[in-house]
């Protein structure tokens, strides 16, 4: 065991692993993280704590993380390298095991004029891969980036990432996964997933070139809840293909709520046949509340207790 | 080259306010090139000044003068008559000239006119864009001779962020992503393998501007 999280138990025994997404408050309201959290409890095997998604300011992912453990739950702190260099981010390391924190996303992030700080000066010292291999070095070496001064104490972390089979350039996106793979990527979890041909297209590719056997997959999907949200996102969000067969469906769906429902737990059901997916990363944006309902009618429940 | 843009007219006025007499120096090097700062712009610009002081009724006397290079001491000696002569100088070359100015110059206030935007390339004629972020470790050489650094808005060493869509960058929907040029070019060279690499962190506390003043002796030079 690399980090003895619950999420890299159930990978390591082979059983499909289920992640929820929770963003924290835009203060430091503590009554809005475990309303989500009671939300997500018993649903999911880990939930991501995203870190300042969209580059609006939200109380940060360590200490939500922090709290999610004090309530019974299990946190994948995300960090990203947009607001830290890498003092900062080691030294967050630290502090966050220190707090019992198992799991790390590592992402580039959100670039800082999507959101509410625009005068911002972005840091970017570290890019995510340089990241990734940051905390292997950490983890593994036991010694800091570039240095060989030994770490006091151990730093046990189950290492994820993230990886977007829609962006493009479409071929380059298997050569990012295997630097990250080498970087020392322990579980990917993918950008949501509406294109199904498409990612299967890259699941073969990844399985080519047995990538699969490396790393633990998770798939990404997202609950639509209308019509117009899956035109927004189709329109203005880069990196999200949605075929217009399923905005269509959406679209004219007498109840597109239940229908967007309807379609994840579809998408769920694909995505566990597909070679190579270890698990699914449910992120219903604001809509924590159907997670129980998408799990149950995906057959995902109960979630297995591991010691 | 070093690509610059006039300050807002209402800016430049600001500084100049309180002078009744002034040095307006263009440059003939860079910021010609890019019509920032030539002597055409000289000339347009002390037009513009002089006009709306005259509507301020605090009417206003501009020298003009543009040396060959204004970063270069011996050209910016050329104005020691004309500063001599005025109660400021507003200088029209990019930040490095104007910097050369306040250096020879130490009791004569001087003011830029122009912001320094970036190093950079004419794409068309009017169109220049950023090329280089002077990072003092080249990288041209392991990314198919495109730069991240001044081309990715995230500065992305190892490929593409999840916002790289059909060629385009999602922060500038005009601006090409750098790791699509890069990843075209590579496979147009068949050497699509070198991007496998993994390019590991840059030292920006040594090579870079984190480092503090940059500095380059060259004895052999040196006089």
């Amino acid at each position: 065991m690399k980090a003895g999280s619950n999420l890299e138990k159930i990978l390591s025994r082979g059983i499909f692993a289920v992640t929820g997404e929770l963003g924290p408050p835009k203060g430091n309201d503590v009554s809005v993280v475990k309303r989500k959290a009671d939300l997500l409890k018993g649903y999911v095997d880990a939930i991501n704590v995203t870190d300042n998604q969209t580059a609006i300011v939200r109380m940060s992912s360590i200490a939500t993380s922090s709290l999610l453990i004090q309530m019974g739950l299990e946190p994948v702190m995300q960090m990203t390298t947009r607001d830290r260099n890498r003092i900062a981010i080691q030294s967050d390391i630290f502090g966050a095991t220190a707090l019992g924190i198992k799991n790390m996303l590592c992402l580039t992030g959100d670039h800082h004029t999507f959101g509410n700080q625009v005068d911002s000066k972005n840091v970017h010292d570290l890019d995510s891969i340089q990241l990734i291999d940051c905390v292997r070095t950490m983890r593994d070496n036991g010694t800091l980036l570039g240095g060989e001064e030994k770490i006091e104490g151990e730093i046990k972390i189950f290492i994820g990432a993230a990886e977007n089979p829609f962006g493009d350039p479409f071929e380059f996106r298997v050569i990012r996964l295997a630097k990250k793979i080498r970087a020392g990527v322990d579980f990917i979890q993918t950008q949501c997933i509406y294109d199904m041909n498409r990612f299967k297209e890259w699941m073969k590719m990844v399985r080519d070139r047995g990538l699969h056997e490396r790393v633990h997959i998770l798939a990404g999907v997202t609950p639509l809840k209308s019509g117009g949200m899956a035109r927004y996102m189709a329109k203005n969000v880069s990196g999200i293909i949605i075929p217009d067969e399923i905005i269509d469906r959406i679209v004219k769906a007498k109840k597109p709520a239940e229908e967007g429902i309807k379609l994840c737990v579809e998408q769920i059901q694909q995505l566990k046949e597909i070679e190579g997916v270890h698990g699914v990363h449910i992120m219903a944006i604001e809509w924590e509340h159907m997670v129980g309902q998408i799990t149950e009618m995906a057959g995902l429940l109960p979630r297995p207790k591991v010691e | 080259m070093i690509k610059a843009e006039q300050k807002p007219m209402d800016e430049i006025l600001g500084y100049i306010e309180s002078y009744n007499k002034i040095l307006l120096s263009g440059c003939g090097a860079c910021v010609t090139v890019c019509h920032a700062g030539g002597e055409k712009e000289v000339e347009l610009l002390s037009y513009s000044l002089k006009m709306a002081r005259k509507k301020m009724g605090n009417p206003i006397e501009i020298l003009e003068i543009t040396p060959a290079r204004q970063c270069e001491p011996e050209f910016a000696l050329e104005l020691k008559e004309m500063v001599q002569n005025v109660e400021a100088v507003l200088s029209i070359a990019c930040g490095v000239g104007v910097q050369t100015l306040v250096r020879h110059y130490p009791n004569t206030p001087i003011f830029p006119g122009l912001n320094t935007t970036f190093l950079g390339e004419t794409v068309i004629h009017g169109i220049w864009e950023e090329r280089c972020q002077a990072c003092g470790n080249c990288v041209l050489g392991k990314t198919g001779g495109i730069c991240p650094i001044s081309r990715c808005a995230k500065q992305l060493l190892n490929g593409p962020c999840g916002g790289s869509s059909n060629g385009k960058c999602e922060i500038k929907k005009e601006a090409d992503c750098a790791w699509q040029l890069i990843y075209d070019r590579m496979k147009n060279l068949k050497q699509l393998h070198k991007l496998e690499e993994i390019i590991p962190a840059k030292r920006w506390g040594i090579e870079s501007r984190d480092s503090g003043l940059r500095r380059i002796v060259r004895e052999d030079l040196k006089v």
